[in-house]
């Protein structure tokens, strides 16, 4: 008899969790109007979107199926490379498909390595990824002759975005193409993450033991996220050749995707803003602290990381997220987004 | 008879020590089968050969006459084989509805689906609603199960199990830690099964054992010692030797 009452309930209550919030709204149509409103600071703000969806790619990974990685960067570099070899050698001139070209072959890169990486627990895996990248590095270097060596690639031009929009010199073009882009997988992520596949990646990093136990084919969508989230670095990594008209042997630097993981965990992992509003912080950051202490800014970055880990991250965003709640809780004249269940309350 | 679970000459060594020694079991369809022993006796080997979290060092396992002897975790519980665990296994994180959500999206092929969200499909949703009010847990659907009361988890921990819709459960030591008057609850649940799922029950509780059991099999040292109705069990010389006398002392 229950049934039947009760299965609307558990459909609406299932949705819930999929359904847009305000904040996240207001969140993207910030990110918009920066575009109009700070005209002389595209390049860094291009910078900070390529991050943030580089960012994404990991917490794809890590957030969500609990994969670490110290070497996202193979897949970075391997999406800028084929992006910056793409357009020199004019095999596909046109930068969306090039992008799209650059992306599938980070992805195969992904495939291939995802069954070293599985396997193993975290320390293995940090290992793995590191070595992955510190690897691709060494080959990069070693085939200068494609790869143009410490130089890098010289000369790349990159042709009109879809045969219209041209590259301009102040970032304007680069910026919203980066912006589309990253909003476009952005959405692609989110959909994924609310889907039985999604959620099984949760399970998995919560309990493999139980995953297994109820039938969740564990290695195998274990691939398919690592294989999915290279795919998304590639992206970033051609946004960033594109967008640059460089590509040289740093995109494969250590220092690329321990900075990553910095970003991640000073934006929280597992709710996909984290990549993104760490980009932010990130990069902001570094400025403020390099225009004041160009020597010592990493000390900075340094004290911050810990104070982050040491006062928790949930309590920092209670902080934060104090005044705006309570603005929707009197404008909006509803309760924070995170209620207290009835049963709970006192 | 129908049999439902069967293991041939099953083995298991960890180095030298042999902790599955030569296991043969036939486990009607629809058995209340209880497998007993004292401490050490190989119990929880047993499970995890059966479920495929250890390989057999020799031997075969057959789920309603087919070999799955090979076959890895996850695909025996498509196949119709699911446990719960002594100590529950569940997601700190997610919730009821997330978590059995999942059980049922995996069972009906969904699990893979990364375009449709969750919720969006009336069948699960359907299976969904009729597992949790028949676990009471509907109250809680939306609490992350790390905030949930014990009792609530212990019942979780066997809804799951449930949801996967098996023909044979395992249920290893389902009232372990559960305080007396909610232990009810999930004694109530086992036994509204459908008579033809199989119940493989591993328990300590002597009690329990007795009220619930059809067949029980006493293993010692990694091998079967007897195995019979539950009056002959208990009447067993041998099994009062090496098993009710040690309990009796202890």
């Amino acid at each position: 008899m229950s049934a039947v009452t009760t299965q609307p309930d558990v459909s609406s209550q299932a949705i819930a969790h999929a359904r847009w919030r305000a904040g996240e709204v207001a969140f993207w149509i910030a990110v918009l109007a920066c575009g109009f409103l700070f005209p002389s600071r595209y390049l860094i703000m291009t910078d900070i979107v390529r991050l943030g969806l580089f960012a994404l790619s990991l917490d794809l990974i890590l957030g969500y199926a609990g994969i670490v990685s110290l070497g996202h960067a193979a897949f970075f570099g391997v999406g800028a490379y084929c992006a910056g070899l793409l357009a020199l050698h004019g095999i596909i001139t046109e930068p969306v498909i090039a992008l799209v070209a650059a992306g599938l072959a980070a992805m195969v890169l992904g495939f291939l390595t995802s069954f070293l990486v599985i396997r193993g627990v975290d320390l293995t895996r940090l290992m793995v990824t590191l070595g992955i990248a510190l690897l691709l590095e060494a080959l990069a270097e070693r085939f200068s002759d494609i790869t143009g060596g410490t130089d890098g690639l010289q000369g790349i031009e990159i042709a009109p975005i879809l045969g219209r929009f041209e590259f301009d010199m102040f970032g304007r073009t680069g910026f919203f193409y980066a912006l589309a882009v990253t909003f476009l997988l952005f959405l692609l992520a989110r959909r994924i993450v609310h889907s039985p596949f999604g959620l099984s990646l949760r399970a998995i990093k919560n309990n493999p033991l139980r995953a297994a136990a109820i039938g969740i084919p564990v290695n195998r969508r274990l691939v398919a996220v690592y294989t999915l989230a290279a795919f998304y670095a590639g992206i970033a990594g051609a946004l960033f050749t594109q967008t640059t008209a460089l590509a040289s042997l740093d995109v494969f630097s250590f220092e690329r995707s321990a900075d990553l993981l910095l970003v991640l965990i000073i934006g929280g992992t597992g709710y996909l803003y984290g990549g993104l509003i760490g980009a932010v912080i990130f990069r902001m950051l570094q400025e403020v602290f390099s225009t004041l202490t160009p020597q010592y800014w990493q000390f900075w970055i340094g004290l911050v990381l810990v104070v982050i880990v040491l006062i928790g991250r949930q309590r920092l965003h209670r902080w934060v997220l104090w005044a705006p709640n309570l603005l929707i809780a009197q404008f909006g004249g509803r309760r924070e987004a995170v209620a207290v269940p009835e049963s709970d309350a006192p | 008879m129908t049999v439902a679970l069967e293991t041939t000459g099953l083995e298991k060594h960890f180095g030298g020590l042999r902790v599955t020694r030569d296991l043969s079991l036939r486990i009607a369809q629809g058995a209340r089968h209880a497998l007993i022993g004292p401490n050490g006796a190989g119990k929880t080997t047993v499970i995890n050969l059966l479920t495929g979290v250890l390989k057999p060092d020799a031997g075969r396992i057959l789920l309603e006459g087919r070999d799955i002897t090979d076959l890895p975790v996850h695909r025996r519980v498509l196949r119709g084989l699911s446990r719960t665990f002594q100590i529950n296994q569940l997601y700190a994180d997610l919730t009821p509805l997330e978590t059995i959500g999942l059980a049922v999206s995996e069972r009906l092929g969904r699990g893979g689906d990364w375009w449709r969200g969750m919720g969006t499909r009336g069948d699960v949703n359907a299976e969904i609603a009729d597992n949790l009010s028949r676990f009471h847990l509907l109250d809680v659907m939306n609490q992350p199960t790390a905030t949930l009361a014990y009792g609530k988890q212990r019942l979780l921990e066997i809804a799951v199990a449930i949801a996967c819709k098996p023909r044979v459960l395992l249920l290893d030591e389902p009232a372990a830690g559960v305080p007396e008057n909610e232990r009810r609850d999930i004694l109530s649940a086992v036994a509204s099964l459908p008579r033809d799922v199989t119940v493989l029950l591993i328990e300590h509780d002597m009690d329990l054992v007795f009220s619930f059991a059809d067949r029980i099999s006493v293993l010692v040292n990694g091998g079967l010692l007897v195995e019979g109705a539950p009056q002959d069990v208990a009447r067993d010389p041998q099994v009062k030797a090496v098993y009710l006398g040690e309990a009796a002392d202890a």
